[in-house]
């Protein structure tokens, strides 16, 4: 019933013809769209005479050959004819990607794009803070505004569901710590200082540090996804109208919850931190757990510890911030959410990065070494 | 193929999702070379159906037969040539976002025409972006940049690509302008008539329903009530379709078509409803 699409070239009263036959449809065509750009010459009459079957693809072969080479179509029936009338009204030249800019301009194009980007992040983030800081003073002054119910929800999303995970993680990081250490500072025969090593490290830096990393991708991630589909389902809109601040109703609760909850999750990462390091003293290394809670308590500064609830609230802080933050610019495309989502989880982490540097600093001047 | 073989056929179709059944024992025939809409109230399931014959749903229980194949049963390789004969429109066009409109369009030659060369390539998509009605500026474009109705567009020009023999448009027209709409329309005629399609449109819109379908498929009570021409749907006392065809909306559409005939003097294709164009 149908058969290959196909021509063959002859000539007749000194005209150059090309006779088609069989299906000119694009399952059907296989080497004809070659041979046809192969032709040499020009004015030729195309007949059409032969074929069966024609579809959009065909006729645009036909209508191209027409275009570009010169010449007429005899013999077509009423379907192809009106096809290729068709081809003729939609040959229209379209591009089909947008014209690259030229690398020079492109590289100044992103380099001023990505410098605006961040100057606009920077003051955004900072009206944020500054509409939080409005927000938590009108709550003060009229404290039913606080949303007691929100907030205790909050507590459980951040806090008690990231127990699990969080613990596995410090007990891991402790254990590897511990083993570590062992290895280098029996170089020295020095292994006796790997409880120094586990306390104060644990306690001062990567308790907190570690839990703020976690929680950046547990909470300020999902903080961000909620708010931004929340915002592109116009929930944001709607609460606007109602009279509902989001934030208030939205944001406060997130960030006081997590301000709440870093101090509790980094004191309890640092104690399993110290744990898994305290499993390893005793199976690998032979100090008995009194021995080792004993020298842990000998070694650590009880400053080490004030660092650590100093610290872990600002981190909340900034995390919380940055996936609000980054949660209600969302506008537009569900896209958007998703790249709202990575930036506040890297914002999130890169500048509690930022601060610690500072924070390590600062202790060290006020002597607390 | 048999031309009066119905080019889809669905015969005891069952679908349910947890304890809730959506189709039970659903039969429908779609003709060559014909527009069919399918209609139903909300929850229904018309997009179920639409799913169950493309493929993108596991029915619990009956058959699909799409241009005589199998379609539950069918390998893999089967099911190949057949999406090779089909164009798809979903409803809010689901074009590639990181293609520019000219590249979505080459996706499906891409995919199973490996062979065909660059420059036939762009001419083909440039062609048909033009051929759906979108300014040609709209080739370079990404999906982003697009207004709903050039995205519809885009969508239909996509699902051309392989010059398919089954089209189907999933709501064509919610969401556009009733401007937009009937150009939809008319584009979806035009393209019928052209190309020789076969066209199953889900749709709620009236207007589409009485001025280019040439049949309507009723959805209700789990199955389909009544397939026919609307005067023939009419003519049933079903009162889902007493009420759809004959509130106020639908007297509103009915009269636009019959001021139309009046003006034309004669009935137009799609009210003689025989089908074939």
């Amino acid at each position: 019933m149908s058969s290959v699409a196909r021509f063959t070239e002859g000539s007749e009263g000194g005209q150059r013809i090309l006779r088609f036959e069989g299906d000119l449809t694009l399952s059907k065509l296989g080497v004809l769209p070659t041979r046809l750009e192969r032709l040499r010459g020009t004015g030729f009459v195309l007949d059409l005479a032969g074929v069966e079957r024609m579809d959009t693809i065909g006729a645009w072969l036909i209508h191209r050959t027409v275009r570009e080479r010169g010449g007429q179509v005899v013999g077509a029936a009423p379907g192809p004819a009106l096809l290729l009338r068709r081809m003729e009204e939609v040959d229209q030249p379209v591009k089909v990607r947008p014209d690259p800019p030229s690398p020079f301009v492109r590289v100044l194009d992103q380099l001023g794009a990505a410098t605006s980007e961040a100057g606009r992040t920077l003051v955004g983030l900072l009206a944020f803070f500054g509409a939080m800081l409005v927000s938590t003073g009108r709550v003060i002054r009229e404290p039913r505004r606080f949303r007691l119910n929100a907030v205790v929800q909050r507590f459980e999303v951040v806090g008690v569901h990231a127990f699990a995970i969080i613990g596995l993680m410090s007990f891991l990081v402790g254990i590897v710590i511990a083993q570590q250490g062992a290895v280098q500072l029996r170089q020295f025969g020095a292994e006796v200082f790997t409880v120094n090593l586990i306390g104060r490290s644990s306690i001062k830096e990567l308790g907190v540090l570690m839990t703020a990393i976690m929680v950046a991708g547990r909470s300020g991630s999902s903080f961000a996804a909620q708010l931004g589909s929340m915002k592109l389902a116009e929930e944001v809109d709607a609460m606007r109208t109602i009279g509902v601040s989001p934030m208030e109703a939205l944001v406060l609760p997130r960030v006081f919850a997590t301000v709440m909850m870093m101090p509790l999750l980094g004191f309890y990462a640092a104690v399993v931190a110290i744990i898994g390091g305290a499993v390893f003293c005793w199976v690998g290394l032979d100090i008995p757990p009194v021995t080792f809670v004993q020298r842990i308590r000998e070694v650590v500064p009880i400053t080490d510890l004030y660092q650590l609830l100093i610290k872990a609230p600002f981190f909340g802080l900034i995390i919380a911030m940055a996936g609000c933050f980054q949660g209600m610019q969302v506008e537009g495309s569900a896209e958007e959410v998703g790249l709202r989502t990575t930036t506040a989880v890297v914002q999130g982490i890169f500048l509690v990065i930022v601060l610690d540097a500072f924070f390590a600093v600062f202790f060290t001047e006020l002597g607390w070494l | 193929m048999n031309e009066e073989q119905p080019i889809i056929s669905v015969r005891g179709l069952k679908n349910c999702f947890g304890d809730q059944v959506i189709h039970d024992d659903l039969d429908l025939d779609v003709r060559r070379g014909e527009i069919i809409g399918v209609v139903g109230g909300s929850g229904t399931g018309k997009s179920v159906l639409m799913r169950s014959i493309i493929g993108l749903q596991q029915p619990d229980a009956g058959d699909v037969h799409v241009f005589g194949q199998a379609m539950l049963t069918a390998d893999e390789k089967c099911l190949q040539s057949v999406r090779k004969r089909w164009g798809i429109m979903f409803q809010g066009a689901a074009l590639f976002s990181t293609l520019t409109v000219a590249e979505n369009v080459q996706v499906p030659l891409r995919e199973f025409y490996p062979r065909l060369s660059e420059k036939l390539l762009n001419e083909i998509a440039a062609f048909k972006i033009v051929m759906v009605g979108l300014p040609a500026n709209a080739g370079p474009k990404y999906p982003a940049e697009l207004s709903g109705g050039m995205k519809k567009r885009a969508g239909i020009a996509r699902a051309l690509a392989l010059d398919p023999e089954l089209l189907f448009l999933d709501e064509p027209t919610a969401g556009l302008d009733p401007i937009g709409a009937a150009a939809f329309d008319e584009l979806t005629v035009e393209l019928r008539d052209q190309l020789g399609l076969t066209v199953f449109i889900i749709t709620h819109d009236l207007d589409t329903l009485y001025t280019i379908c040439d049949r309507v498929a009723v959805l209700a009570d789990r199955k389909v009530v009544a397939v026919g021409t609307i005067p023939e749907l009419l003519a049933l006392d079903h009162e889902w379709i007493q009420e759809y065809f004959r509130g106020p909306r639908g007297r509103a559409a009915e009269e636009a078509v019959e001021a139309a005939e009046a003006e034309a003097g004669a009935p137009t294709d799609a009210q003689s409803g025989n089908g074939k164009a």
